[in-house]
């Protein structure tokens, strides 16, 4: 169930992710559902608190309380900044104190537009035509696409550690930490 | 006199401000300690709990600017020389973390004396054209009590007599070094055999538990994370023991937009609480510790007209040489750096022929740290997308892999290279933003291009298949990212060529005291944490006595 993306717009989104970090021998994008951090991004003001800093200390995945999933609060100027960031200024004079600024919800409603209604069921080698021609959206795009494959799970990507697990990265190690022979030795 | 508020206002909660806090306090002062960021450090009701908000999280500190400043909301501006124009550059501008501890929690924790040659850098290597080179007016054993003693109280693990370059201790360090990282062995072994001598990096990282906080643990996400079992002597432990005397109250989210001066004596700071209304606070002095480029900005916002303020800017001019190790060296299992070697931070007979040919009469380099990148989003970020990207993951030639050095090397001061204010980008409260005007000095770019090779060849002693340099800021991006900022406010005996005294009061208003690396006259090619905390042990002791202004 999308957050802030239309259906369609989920499907196009997920296709994109699809081709950026492929499915093979390993799970890609798909399975590690980055789909829903990008969606959860781009909707975080809708859940309180907003879902941009995960708690701390602890995730829970090495001991300790999972504290990831509460989020922090934010002050007034943060939720300024990633509302500005997010939803753009939109004319609002107190998001405009340097001019105006293109929210992130504007620039993948525009850049899905011009991928095309159509992308999801397109052909992988059109795809990838239609990516390499809109460069600076698919930058974009794939940075995220990192972003919601190897960041904590809690951001609503990296699935159950799908990321983390075929790199063999451990994620996030406190309280446990690693021994001084994980340390010193090969 | 009328009723003061409070004996001291310090601006900024960094190492520098919370020395100051913590000396003052301990004097029976009363303060307030001013911080834009926010607070994730202390509990402000119960001084003895730490907060619990750092973690192992990627997308938070790396991503999301968890530790600020956010750059849209506190954005810098950049350009190379006046030519440029106005800038050519709006947003991150080598920003250092703006949070209570200020770039303590961010830090890795290399805390690194000075040698005593950093201190009369004129007198002892001479002028370099086109730098304004100069003597500190404190030398070496004038702060080697304030440099044991900053050790003592943030927590420095090292062994003394490792680097024979050092200059000498009056005693050991506080801790032992920690365990020693699996890639950093394998250079050290090759820099040993280059005729290069690798040591334990001093480190504000516990290695037993100290000052009741535990030991590291090695979880690998140190530099530019916050500890989450605070191992790291960032400034909790000087803010923790302000806090508990009673005499300091911390204030987070609150930004100081003027220092009120009148008849040459500051009255007190006009800020900006969370609630964003303006209002005004008076003390007895007034201490900047806001950080090498925060500190002149707000001198120049408050109207001084000094002319060397935000003058004689420093960075680190950053020379990376990464190489390709067959081994998986794991960089994200420790403490991000555990080995270093200081011998391009002095000049031999072959250094200074090829700074002559250079044109230079010398070159310093800098502390050079054994290190490599850890993160996987970083890594991913760099990756091709498609059909290649999970294979490059898999072999992970950057995170599992790439390995190497980064030189700190010496920035010369240059009057041309300076902070002021921005003539129209603003900040979210609406003050002028921080301009950087800057570009190296030849003297750096000829040391990094002398040892880059060096460093090069020692990559390939340790078995790389390949090895490249990078010197930053270099052509491709001009913007400086070494996080080491100094110079803006430089100490000196001459008010005409320095903006402080040698107590780092301020020469035109001396109730006011800079208390960070603003003061430093030359840079070293070493980070300025443990010298910063060591001048305001120092200048803080000084004016303890003098509490009524």
């Amino acid at each position: 169930m999308a957050v802030w993306l239309t259906d369609g717009q989920y499907r196009i989104v997920q296709a994109v992710c699809a081709r950026l970090i492929p499915t093979d021998q390993d799970p890609g994008a798909t399975e590690a559902g980055v789909v829903d951090y990008i969606d959860g991004l781009l909707g975080a003001f809708s859940f309180d608190p907003p879902r941009i800093w995960a708690g701390g200390p602890f995730s829970g995945r090495t001991g300790g309380d999972g504290a990831f999933a509460s989020f922090h609060r934010l002050g007034p100027l943060d939720e300024l900044a990633w509302r500005t960031r997010i939803e753009g200024s939109r004319g609002l004079p107190e998001r405009e104190w340097n001019g105006p600024v293109r929210g992130l919800q504007e620039i993948y409603a525009e850049g899905l537009d011009r991928l095309g209604a159509d992308f999801a069921d397109a052909g992988g080698d059109e795809q990838d035509r239609r990516l390499r021609a809109d460069e600076e959206f698919t930058r974009q795009v794939y940075g995220h696409a990192c972003e919601g494959m190897y960041g904590a799970p809690e951001y609503g990507g990296n699935r159950a550690g799908l990321g983390w697990a075929y790199i063999g990265f451990e994620g996030d190690v406190q309280p446990r930490g690693y021994s001084d022979e994980e340390v010193s030795g090969p | 006199m009328t009723a003061r508020d409070f004996d001291a206002i310090i601006v900024g909660s960094g190492p520098g401000g919370s020395t100051a806090a913590d000396v003052l306090t301990a004097a029976g002062w009363s303060v307030v300690v001013f911080e834009k960021g926010r607070n994730h450090l202390i509990d402000t009701g119960d001084p003895t709990r730490l907060s619990t908000d750092f973690s192992n999280d990627e997308i938070k500190f790396m991503i999301r600017h968890f530790l600020g400043p956010d750059p849209l909301l506190e954005p810098r501006t950049f350009r190379r020389e006046e030519s440029d124009g106005d800038r050519t550059h709006v947003g991150e501008v080598n920003n250092v973390a703006s949070t209570v501890g200020g770039g303590g929690p961010h830090a890795d924790g290399k805390v690194p004396r000075f040698r005593e040659d950093d201190f009369r850098m004129l007198s002892e290597w001479g002028p370099v054209e086109g730098a304004s080179v100069a003597d500190w007016p404190i030398g070496y054993e004038d702060l080697e009590p304030a440099y044991a003693e900053a050790e003592r109280l943030i927590g420095v693990a090292g062994e003394a007599g490792a680097n024979p370059f050092a200059a000498p201790r009056s005693g050991p360090y506080p801790m032992p070094p920690g365990p020693p990282m699996y890639g950093a062995l394998i250079t050290s072994d090759a820099a040993e055999r280059h005729g290069w001598h690798p040591y334990p990096a001093p480190t504000a990282v516990n290695s037993v538990p100290y000052d009741d906080r535990p030991a590291c643990n090695n979880c690998g996400f140190c530099a530019f994370f916050g500890c989450p079992i605070h191992a790291k002597g960032d400034p909790v432990a000087s803010l923790r023991r302000a806090l508990l005397t009673g005499r300091a109250e911390l204030r987070p989210e609150t930004f100081v937009s003027r220092i009120m001066v009148r008849d040459g004596r500051a009255t007190g700071v006009e800020y900006r609480g969370p609630d964003g209304q303006a209002r005004t606070e008076t003390a007895g002095h007034v201490i900047v510790a806001a950080g090498g480029m925060e500190t002149p900005r707000l001198l120049l916002l408050s109207g001084l007209e000094h002319p060397m303020i935000g003058r004689n800017l420093m960075f680190h001019l950053q020379t990376y040489v990464m190489g390709a190790l067959p081994v998986r060296v794991h960089g994200h299992k420790g403490r991000s750096v555990t080995h270093v070697h200081d011998d391009f931070v002095v000049p031999d007979a072959a250094s200074l022929a090829a700074a002559r040919e250079a044109g230079l009469p010398w070159f310093k380099g800098g502390m050079v740290e054994h290190a490599g990148p850890a993160h996987p989003i970083l890594e991913a970020k760099l990756a091709p997308w498609g059909p290649g990207h999970k294979d490059a993951m898999r072999r992970s030639q950057m995170r599992e892999h790439l390995w190497g050095f980064c030189m700190q090397g010496e920035d010369l001061p240059q009057p041309s290279n300076r902070v002021d204010l921005d003539p129209s980008v603003r900040d979210v409260r609406g003050v002028p933003a921080l301009r950087v005007t800057y570009r190296p000095h030849a003297h750096e770019q000829a040391a990094s291009a002398y040892y880059g090779p060096m460093m090069e060849d020692c990559l390939r002693t340790a078995g790389a298949e390949w090895a490249l340099t990078y010197a930053a800021p270099g052509a491709f991006d001009p913007v400086p990212m070494s996080r080491h900022v100094a110079g803006t406010a430089r100490m000196g005996t001459d008010p005409a060529h320095s903006v402080c005294d040698p107590w780092g009061r301020l020469h035109d208003v001396p109730n006011v005291v800079v208390a960070d690396s603003s003061l430093f006259p030359t840079g070293a090619g070493y980070g300025p944490t443990l010298t910063l905390v060591a001048l305001a042990i120092r200048n803080m002791g000084a004016l303890a006595p003098h509490r009524g202004g």
